[in-house]
C-alpha cells in the first residue's frame, strides 16, 4: 500500500487535469489508473467506488473522493495552497472558480460540431481576453506581488498558470496584451515542482486530439 | 451602514437561491437589491462592482464577492456550517457538489424549448432517484444521525433540503422510495 493518492480517470486532461497540477505543484507523487473502455467505468460503478457514478475519483487518505471541486479543495487545504485565512480563501475561490469557467470552454472545444467550432473559438478568445485575463492582470498590477493572493504561492496561481498555457495552445499570442500575465507565467513555471511537471515525461496530459473523441464518447456514453 | 450582507441578483432563484438558504439557515439577516433591467446590470458592470462582469454578487465583510461557490464556501465557514475538520469538509463538499448538479439540471429545465423539456425532465427525475437521492438516503442510513456529516447541521443538509423541495415541486411523490430523506 503505497500511501500515494491514486487517480481514476481516462488518459487525458478533462476534469482531472487541474487535480494533477495541484498535486504536482505540492510535490506530491501520485499514481494513475486509466479507464480505457466502458467496462472499466462500469466496474468502478458496480463496486461502489464512485459516489455519484462518475469520475474523477481520487483515492486519498482512506477516502474515495469524487467531484473535482471537492478533491481540489481537499488537496489545496492539506498542502497549504489555500491561503492563510478565510478572506484569502475567499479570494482564491473567486479566482479559481472563474478559471474553472474558462477551462470549461477550452475543454468543450474538441467536442464542438464542425460548423460551430469557429464561433466557439471566437467566443473563447473573446471571453479570455475581455472578461478573465484583464482581471488577473489588474490583480497583479495593483499589488505588485509575485503571487495572486497573500504574497504566497497558492492554488490560484497553479490553476491560472494551467489556464494560461491552455489558452496559448489555442492561440499562441493570446497573452500579447498582458505583460504581467506573461511574466507571471514565466515566474510560476520556474517554481521547481511546476518546472518538473512541465518537463516531457511528466504526468501532465496533452490536449485532447479530435481523433481521440470517439473513444472517449464510447467510455462515457 | 447596515453591516448586513447585500445580495445583488434578479428577483428570482437562479444561482442566488442557495446563498439565500444558507444565510437564512444561519439566522443572518440580509438585504437584496434586485436587477430589474439591463441598465441595472450595466451600471454594476461599469462601476467595477462585478469582478467578472457577472452576478450573483454579495457585499459582505467589506468584499464584493462573486462566483456562487466562493460565496457559499465563505459563508459556510464563517457561520460554522462547514464541519469541524478537513475530512468533514471533504464530505460536505462532495455532497454539496452532488446536489449542485441536481439543482443545475432543474435550473436548466426552465430554459428548455417545449420539445426537449419533457425529455430533460424525465432525465432529471431518473438521475434524482437513481444517482443522487440514493446516496443521501444511504448516508443517513449508515450512520443513523440526524444530519449528513459529523452529527451536526451543515451546509450539506441545507443544500439537500433545498434540492429536495425543488424536485418535489416538479414531482410531488419523488421521495416515495426514500423514507429517511422524508
Amino acid at each position: 500500500m503505497s500511501g500515494k493518492p491514486k487517480l481514476h480517470y481516462f488518459n487525458g486532461r478533462g476534469r482531472m487535469e487541474s487535480i494533477r497540477w495541484l498535486l504536482a505543484a505540492a510535490g506530491v507523487e501520485f499514481e494513475e489508473c486509466f479507464l480505457e473502455t466502458k467496462d472499466d467505468l462500469t466496474k468502478l460503478q458496480k463496486d461502489g467506488s464512485l459516489l455519484f457514478q462518475q469520475v474523477p475519483m481520487v483515492e486519498i487518505d482512506g477516502m474515495k473522493m469524487v467531484q473535482s471541486r471537492a478533491i481540489g479543495n481537499y488537496i489545496a487545504t492539506k498542502y497549504n495552497l489555500y491561503g492563510k485565512d478565510l478572506k484569502e480563501r475567499a479570494l482564491i475561490d473567486m479566482y479559481v472558480e472563474a478559471v474553472i469557467d474558462l477551462n470549461e470552454l477550452f475543454m468543450t472545444h474538441a467536442f464542438q460540431p464542425a460548423d460551430k467550432k469557429q464561433q466557439h473559438f471566437a467566443t473563447i478568445v473573446d471571453k479570455a481576453t475581455n472578461r478573465y485575463f484583464p482581471v488577473y492582470e489588474k490583480v497583479l498590477k495593483d499589488h505588485g506581488q509575485d503571487f495572486l493572493v497573500g504574497n504566497q504561492f497558492s492554488r490560484a496561481d497553479v490553476q491560472l498558470l494551467e489556464t494560461l498555457l491552455m489558452a496559448e495552445e489555442c492561440k499562441p499570442d493570446i497573452l500579447a496584451k498582458f505583460p504581467l500575465l506573461q511574466s507571471f507565467k514565466a515566474r510560476i513555471s520556474n517554481i521547481p515542482t511546476i518546472k518538473k511537471f512541465l518537463q516531457p515525461g511528466s504526468q501532465r496530459k496533452p490536449p485532447l486530439q479530435e481523433k481521440d473523441v470517439p473513444k472517449l464518447m464510447k467510455i462515457f456514453h | 451602514m447596515a453591516g448586513k450582507p447585500k445580495l445583488r441578483y434578479a428577483k428570482g432563484r437562479g444561482r442566488m437561491e442557495s446563498i439565500r438558504w444558507l444565510l437564512a439557515a444561519a439566522g443572518v439577516e440580509f438585504e437584496e437589491e434586485f436587477i430589474e433591467t439591463k441598465e441595472d446590470l450595466e451600471k454594476l458592470r461599469n462601476d467595477g462592482s462585478l469582478l467578472f462582469q457577472q452576478v450573483p454578487m454579495v457585499e459582505i465583510d467589506g468584499m464584493k464577492m462573486v462566483q456562487t461557490r466562493a460565496i457559499l464556501s465563505y459563508m459556510a465557514a464563517k457561520y460554522n456550517l462547514y464541519g469541524k475538520d478537513l475530512k468533514e469538509r471533504a464530505w460536505i463538499d462532495m455532497y454539496v457538489e452532488g446536489t449542485t448538479e441536481l439543482m443545475g439540471m432543474m435550473m436548466f429545465l426552465a430554459f428548455q424549448p417545449a420539445d426537449t423539456k419533457e425529455k430533460n425532465l424525465a432525465l432529471m427525475i431518473e438521475r434524482a432517484t437513481t444517482r443522487y437521492f440514493p446516496v443521501y438516503e444511504k448516508a443517513l442510513k449508515d450512520h443513523g444521525h440526524d444530519y449528513l456529516v459529523g452529527n451536526k447541521l451543515s451546509w450539506a443538509d441545507i443544500h439537500l433540503l433545498e434540492a429536495i423541495l425543488m424536485v418535489e415541486e416538479c414531482k410531488p411523490d419523488i421521495l416515495s422510495a426514500f423514507p429517511l430523506l422524508q
